[in-house]
């Protein structure tokens, strides 16, 4: 018989033996429900098989794994270049951030210094892209506990930053941005001018969703002490970002070890206390202000200069010098033969992403691909304390709490 | 005053003795190897101790060295972070044929995992782990992937040509 065939034959999980030994004393008895796969409020494509008693939750065991997409493995036999296309579809509510992340590890090991006016533009598109992030997660929250006006009011803004990015790019989900030392090309004035329009008209419809929700007696109800995790528990998860900030702690990587000149600017760090779903939210509302001052920042003190840094071994001519400049074109067939040397050596850098810290762990062997390439994901980190963060709680609880902690099933399961 | 990393090697050395060595910067991380059979203990003392306090595992992961003599086939890699100090430390540990290795799950609930990827993805036991299975490939699944005995795409396709894509036997 074949393995298949067996499993088809004993379809019980752990569960079932449970339930089959557990009677309530009033004769009732112990269910199992499937929350997802594929269901409206997992946001994504992964399983939680609960174990039920009536609306409370007594036990639950996570499956994961249904996109995976062996990034690792498929980064390994990759050039430099090629991976970024990879990273955009990790935490494709952020995706500049996982693209920026990339170009500045390949940028460590290599030992580019990036230009000052790159890496300024690097900062505004990182923050954009953690406001939208967090725009996504707070309002997708709003919607799980009923309240879908907040949603649709505020995904417009979500909209206008996708066409920053167009301008820049030429792409609004999968940005695919930038390149080894700064951008590909200078951003266009349109560009600048939908940012100064985004940067006028956001702040108010933010306020006026951060009031809809934060003082909402429904919404408190259903998020204040609702999986509430200590600051203990959360670093013990490996917790980071605005979901251990809301447990009361201060980590950031962009103040512990700043990166592209995150020191030039000046920001807050917002903390919670209980690291309840209601300090979560609070926290990223919080996140988007402290984003906003940046980007006002970078934009006010924006210096003259190159786009990107003088490496032509390693940075891919645009595609106008390639079909008119000889020299252009000698580099292209350079960088993409794979010619030019690459130091052997091993590498972690980590950039403070929408839901923690996203770290790049390259050990190079020299080649033009990485040899190993290990990507630490916030969200498969800290996704494995949802477990115990639903246990005793009711169902309803359990969507909220997946809601806030944002996890991404994309870079979940990379 | 800063952990000093003369600091933490004199601290490991007296304590672990020559399992523990090839002391090194590696960029801008401090990291070193310690021999399989300690590496409990050593990330133990890592995190309790006091003056050291690594208390953050950021990262845990598997590496397959093929041309590698017997003893270092695999590594485990852990990443350490030292919020208070702001510091960070690369623990590595080589490991042979038919990997085993102690779990650290009762140190770092978040290792639990990372570990489940490390054997799904490279096959590497870890002793004592609560519920040691595959985590992002199907349970049928019988290889583990991540090694480097593996190519990328599956060799028996023969529903294109490589000449026309550039690959050959060696990059394939």
């Amino acid at each position: 018989m074949s393995v298949e065939s067996e499993l088809l034959l004993t379809p019980e999980h752990r569960f079932a033996k449970i339930i089959e030994q557990t009677r309530n004393e009033d004769g009732s008895e112990l269910s199992i429900l499937n929350l997802g796969p594929t269901h409206p409020a997992t946001h994504g494509i992964f399983q939680n098989i609960l174990l039920m008693d009536g609306e409370r939750i007594v036990d639950a065991e996570p499956t994961i794994g249904y996109i995976h997409r062996a990034f690792e493995k498929i980064a390994e036999n990759r050039p430099f270049y090629q991976i970024n296309v990879l990273t955009d579809r990790m935490n494709y509510c952020s995706s500049p951030i996982n693209n920026m992340a990339w170009w500045m590890t390949v940028e460590k090991l290599l030992n580019i210094e990036v230009p000052k006016r790159a890496q300024y533009l690097r900062v505004i598109v990182m923050e954009l892209a953690r406001i939208t992030d967090h725009l996504i997660c707070n309002s997708i929250l709003g919607v799980d506990t009923g309240a879908y006006t907040g949603f649709l009011y505020v995904f417009q803004f979500r909209e206008k930053v996708y066409e920053i990015y167009e301008e820049i790019c030429g792409a609004r989900l999968t940005t695919n941005m930038g390149r080894i030392g700064g951008f590909e090309r200078e951003w266009s004035e349109e560009a600048f001018r939908k940012l100064n329009v985004f940067l006028e008209e956001f702040p108010v419809a933010w306020k006026e969703f951060e009031n809809l929700f934060e003082r909402n007696r429904i919404f408190i109800d259903r998020t204040v002490d609702v999986g509430p995790i200590s600051a203990e528990k959360a670093m013990q998860y490996g917790f980071t970002g605005p979901n251990l900030r809301a447990a009361g702690i201060d980590y950031d990587v962009r103040k512990a070890a700043p990166y592209s000149s995150y020191d030039d600017f000046e920001f807050d760090v917002p903390v919670g206390k209980s690291g309840d779903t209601y300090d979560r939210f609070c926290v990223r509302n919080a996140e988007v202000w402290e984003s906003l001052r940046i980007i006002r920042q970078a934009l006010d003190k924006l210096p003259e200069g190159p786009i990107h840094a003088d490496v032509p071994d390693y940075y891919l001519p645009p595609k106008e010098d390639v079909y008119t400049n000889m020299e252009a074109l000698i580099y292209h067939f350079k960088i993409v033969m794979g010619e030019v040397p690459v130091p052997i050596d091993q590498i972690y850098h980590a950039v403070e992403g929408g839901n923690g810290e996203l770290g790049f762990y390259l050990i190079s062997d020299g080649s033009r691909t990485p040899y190993r390439l290990k990507m630490r994901r916030p969200c498969y980190i800290y996704y494995q304390a949802y477990t115990e963060m639903i246990k005793g709680g009711m169902l309803s609880d359990a969507i909220v709490i997946l809601s806030s902690l944002n996890v991404i099933a994309g870079e979940l399961d990379a | 005053m800063a952990l000093e990393t003369t600091y933490i090697q004199e601290k490991l050395s007296s304590k672990f003795g020559n399992k523990v060595l090839n002391f090194e910067m590696q960029r801008d991380i401090f990291s070193f190897e310690a021999t399989s059979d300690i590496i409990h203990e050593v990330i133990k003392t890592l995190k309790e101790d006091e003056s050291l306090n690594f208390h953050f595992l950021t990262d845990l992961a598997g590496i397959h060295f093929p041309d590698n003599d017997d003893e270092h086939q695999f590594s485990v890699v852990y990443q350490l972070h030292n919020w208070i100090e702001n510091v960070r430390i690369r623990v590595r540990t080589y490991l042979p044929e038919n990997p085993e290795i102690q779990t650290i799950t009762d140190l770092f609930l978040c290792s639990n995992w990372m570990e489940r990827e490390a054997w799904d993805f490279y096959g590497i036991n870890f002793i004592g782990h609560p519920q040691l299975k595959r985590i992002l490939n199907m349970d049928e699944m019988v290889s583990h992937p991540m090694r480097k005995e593996f190519p990328l795409e599956d060799s028996g396709r023969t529903d294109k040509d490589d000449r026309f894509f550039g690959r050959t036997v060696a990059n394939k």
